[in-house]
């Protein structure tokens, strides 16, 4: 062996001990993020479990925490969910068509405008609370604190989910499609309404269930909207008073438990049947991805 | 002779055009009215309080008798916290990437990174839940303690960077992964290690995206609510003790807001003045990042 051979031996010994605990402590990075998810859920479930019956579901708001359920939240994430839901998809899919296919990049104020989703996306969800309490509770509107402010203000909230979600959609359709439909002497609308929508579905989709799972955990915009804590009634209108799941887990996590009254407990059951329906709702959007999803 | 001019004016396409624009509007009136709402009640606010007693007060007591308006304490709290936060999110997401990144095997790669996702969208009232009942009592507990509150800063900032990990690692992965092949081939081709390429090559290359994960990471940090409202406490602190309980701007807001309170109102108007701060506050790091953001996919895309 030379000594040339030797020194790069020797080298390479030392620099693989490194290179490999480099990767190592990089492992371990990943590892601890999802080591603390792990043991969030395990927890959330164990406490949860015992707690999460057929009563629980069906039952109202009580203080005696035994008789207490979560039908009236349930039924108001329901509603709110549908408001969000009935306001997100228009408005959202129409943003994402004016700026994936009107919209000319050269003009400033269509650059404001897509600055203007970015930074909304990032604007904490308690100021969107505001928003909501000025505009749409008291204020122009004055609304009141009922279903419909609340789907609202959740709506305006993950709006820029579905936007960015939907434009990425708009976009995989490639531009032949549209070429060939122009060809055959489509305008531009039935081009994006018979070609460019139908393919853009699945993915637009996905992203709307995406943003209804972000909409569904949101506290804190409800609580400044002023979500009730205490309701014994199912929403039956836009104009119901209302309160939803977080909402109410909030409440039981905040009141003062005593050895006659454990709140915490339906706090762990409501936290679980939140995750469970998070939990469907992203495999859904998952399936929904990988079952549609198209190569072009 | 045939034309290809249009035959008739379409006005139906110019109506869907006008249509679709509003709908990109209403994103503009959004910000519009998240600034009218704030500027107006504080404005209104400042009319009671002095901008300096505001800006500059230590002592945050709006709802007692005297009433004292110093933001400080709010601002301390929530700098605490999400430093905190910053501490646990930024080593663990850089490492996160790096590891999906430069090392781990595709299939690898597309099994965590929905997993990661999943850490995103747990609900934070879930991780404040997790944070007061199980991090403070059992971990928190068990390395200091009874020196550690029921509710403390400390539990959680540490909480709260958990949190945001997803939000660093997934932009610091995607600019990492958009850095040019080439550059690594020809770093392995000088000789160098993987070690040095991915920390002399790879990261340098990519670090305005990492940057711009990191700001907008703390900016999700600094409006985190439901964690700090659960889990801190409400006791607004004029000092930086991470184990006592601490107040933030965003629990400060949720707190006073849960009251039915009367529109007009000095604690309605304190919402605002206080959420106007905040607003200021992450637009500022939001505008740093797209900006950063911006800068990686120029060069690389």
């Amino acid at each position: 062996m030379t000594t040339a051979q030797q020194a790069v031996g020797r080298a390479s010994t030392s620099r693989r001990a490194k290179d490999l605990g480099f990767r190592l402590a990089m492992l371990v990075c990943l590892g601890l993020a999802m080591l603390l998810l792990g043991v969030l859920l395990v927890d959330v479930a164990a406490d949860g479990a015992g707690n999460l019956t057929w009563n629980f579901i069906t039952s109202f708001s009580s203080i005696d925490a035994g008789q207490s359920g979560i039908q009236a939240a349930l039924w108001g994430t329901i509603w709110l969910m549908g408001v969000c839901a009935l306001f997100i998809v228009p408005v959202g899919v129409a943003t994402a068509i004016y700026l994936e296919e009107y919209s000319d990049n050269t003009k400033w104020w269509n650059r404001l405008i897509e600055l203007n989703i970015q930074n909304l996306a990032a604007v904490p969800s308690i100021v969107y609370g505001i928003l909501g309490l000025a505009f749409l509770v008291r204020g122009p509107l004055s609304l009141g604190p009922v279903i419909l402010a609340g789907g609202l203000t959740l709506g305006l909230l993950v709006l820029p989910v579905v936007i960015i979600a939907a434009r990425e959609a708009i976009r995989a359709v490639p531009p032949s499609i549209r070429e060939g439909s122009m060809a055959l002497g489509a305008t531009q609308w039935q081009t994006i309404w018979r070609q460019v929508l139908p393919a853009a579905v699945p993915g637009i989709a996905t992203g709307v269930i995406l943003a209804l799972a972000r909409a569904i955990g949101e506290t804190a915009p409800l609580i400044v909207v002023g979500a009730a804590t205490f309701i014994a009634f199912n929403p039956d209108s836009l104009n119901s008073l209302f309160t939803a799941m977080p909402i109410q887990i909030f409440d039981w996590i905040s009141r003062p438990s005593n050895d006659v009254n454990d709140y915490r407990p339906l706090a762990a059951a409501g936290i679980l049947l939140l995750m469970i329906l998070l939990l469907a709702m992203n495999s859904l959007a998952i399936w929904l991805r990988n079952r549609y999803e198209q190569k072009w | 002779m045939p034309s290809l001019r249009a035959a008739r004016p379409r006005y139906g396409e110019a109506v869907i055009k006008i249509l679709l624009m509003l709908a990109a509007v209403i994103s503009i009136v959004t910000t519009t009215g998240i600034v009218i709402s704030l500027v107006e009640e504080t404005i209104e606010f400042f009319g009671e309080v002095g901008v300096g007693d505001f800006l500059f007060g230590t002592e945050w007591a709006p709802l007692f008798e005297p009433a004292s308006f110093g933001v400080l304490p709010l601002v301390l709290g929530t700098m605490v916290i999400s430093f905190i936060g910053m501490l646990v999110a930024v080593p663990l997401g850089l490492g996160a990437a790096i590891y999906l990144s430069e090392y781990a095997h595709p299939r690898v790669r597309k099994t965590i990174k929905p997993i990661l996702e999943l850490l995103a969208g747990v609900p934070t009232i879930v991780f404040g839940y997790f944070a007061l009942t199980f991090f403070t009592p059992e971990v928190l507990r068990g390395l200091f303690g009874f020196d550690a509150a029921i509710f403390n800063g400390l539990s959680a900032g540490i909480i709260i960077g958990f949190l945001i990990i997803p939000t660093v690692a997934s932009i610091s992965e995607d600019s990492m992964r958009a850095v040019p092949q080439s550059l690594r081939e020809g770093s392995f081709g000088l000789g160098a290690s993987k070690l040095q390429t991915t920390l002399r090559v790879v990261f340098p290359a990519a670090l305005s995206g990492i940057v711009a994960s990191i700001v907008l990471g703390f900016s999700r940090a600094v409006g985190e609510t439901m964690v700090v409202v659960i889990a801190a406490g409400l006791s607004p602190q004029w000092g930086a003790n991470p184990l006592e309980a601490m107040e933030t701007m965003t629990a400060f807001i949720a707190s006073t807001a849960k009251g039915d309170i009367a529109t007009g109102s000095i604690a309605y108007k304190t919402i605002f003045a206080v959420g106007t701060a905040l607003f200021v506050i992450t637009l500022i790091m939001n505008l740093i990042s797209i900006r950063f953001v911006r800068k990686y996919r120029q060069v690389y895309e």
